[in-house]
């Protein structure tokens, strides 16, 4: 397949994990309003998800459909982030996890309007507003919790040390990033990155959180090696499809 | 939680140029989320294009005990409609 394929599947599929990450939350919400708010956030991934699958699939030719992108693979043909499959360990990860994804992913949405490709360019154009809106919910509740009573605080500032390994990831450019890039297709992550920084320490300055100092970085994702989350939360994802195959609603 | 958000009442201004109407009510721990979660729970499809929140405390109602005085004097008051004018046939849309 040709590397715009691959650069697509890499793109959908971190929205894709946290997309579903999040659907896990649906009735599970803290609140009803809040229940909603990440529900909506699941649903937003999912029709950008879709997307870039049915033009993935188009490129593919023979029998490839978006779902069979999105539920026929392997763990380790995924090519999402590390951090997007992170589990929901509590509302304070939830937020810190969705906050840290949002920051890079409306910057990575800025850049890929100006993508080469008109499609590519097309869907992050379309989904860049909804992106907008994430990054100003989950910003919004980051300062919310750290700057809020002691043990809010006190979760978030964990919940930010627990994530923080997984963030340099997001970052380091593979071969595939790095020819989309020259290509004028794909996004440049350093630039990215300036964005990136600018934006997640002015958040937590405010809400009165450390940024974590360790050295430590978990990577893998974008090369398809993965944490031990993601086989259980595909085991769920593709149960269906793998039971009764090619069953649909 | 060991206290409740209080309740916002929450109205939608469907399309520019209408009124703003109240659909319903959420919780919300001040404005901001309020407007927030007004925006997730009621304008999900495309229900509206501009939201006022307004904490349902500062709400004044009329007392339901009073119903009698305050509304049934109006009921044999037909006459207050304004049904009993002749319009010129040029007037169109009133």
């Amino acid at each position: 397949m040709s590397k715009l394929y691959d650069y697509l599947l890499l793109l959908g599929d971190s929205s894709m994990i946290l997309g579903h990450r999040l659907s896990e939350l649906c009735g599970h919400g803290p609140n009803l309003e809040t229940d909603i708010a990440l529900t909506n956030i699941s649903l937003d991934l999912f029709g950008q998800v879709r997307n870039y699958f049915q033009y993935a699939a188009e490129m593919k030719g023979e029998e490839a459909t978006e779902d069979s992108i999105a539920f026929l693979r392997l763990p380790h043909e995924y090519r999402n982030v590390l951090l997007a499959e992170q589990p929901n360990t509590d509302f304070a990860y939830i937020i810190a996890r969705q906050f840290l994804f949002d920051a890079y992913h409306l910057p990575l949405m800025e850049a890929l309007i100006e993508s080469k490709d008109e499609q590519v360019a097309a869907i992050a154009h379309k989904s860049i507003k909804e992106v907008r809106y994430h990054l100003r919910f989950s910003s919004e509740w980051v300062k919310r919790l750290g700057d809020g009573t002691e043990v809010s605080h006190q979760k978030m500032q964990e919940a930010i040390d627990y994530l923080w390994p997984y963030t340099k990831e997001l970052f380091e450019e593979t071969p595939l990033e790095a020819a989309m890039k020259t290509e004028g297709i794909g996004a440049d992550l350093n630039a990215l990155k300036v964005k990136y920084d600018a934006h997640v320490q002015g958040v937590l300055a405010e809400a009165t959180i450390n940024i974590p100092e360790t050295p430590f970085a978990h990577s893998g994702g974008k090369n398809g090696i993965h944490t031990e989350h993601l086989g259980f939360l595909l085991a769920d994802l593709q149960y269906m499809q793998r039971a009764y195959p090619n069953m649909a609603w | 939680m060991k206290k409740e958000w209080p309740i916002w009442e929450v109205f939608i201004r469907s399309k520019n140029g209408l009124e703003h109407r109240h659909v319903g009510s959420l919780h919300a721990a001040d404005e901001t989320m309020a407007i927030e979660n007004a925006r997730d729970v009621y304008t999900r499809r495309q229900e509206g294009v501009s939201i006022w929140v307004v904490e349902s405390k500062h709400i004044t109602a009329s007392n339901p005990d009073n119903n009698g005085e305050m509304f049934e004097p109006a009921k044999d008051k037909a006459y207050r409609h304004p049904t009993f004018y002749d319009l010129p046939v040029e007037l169109k849309h009133m």
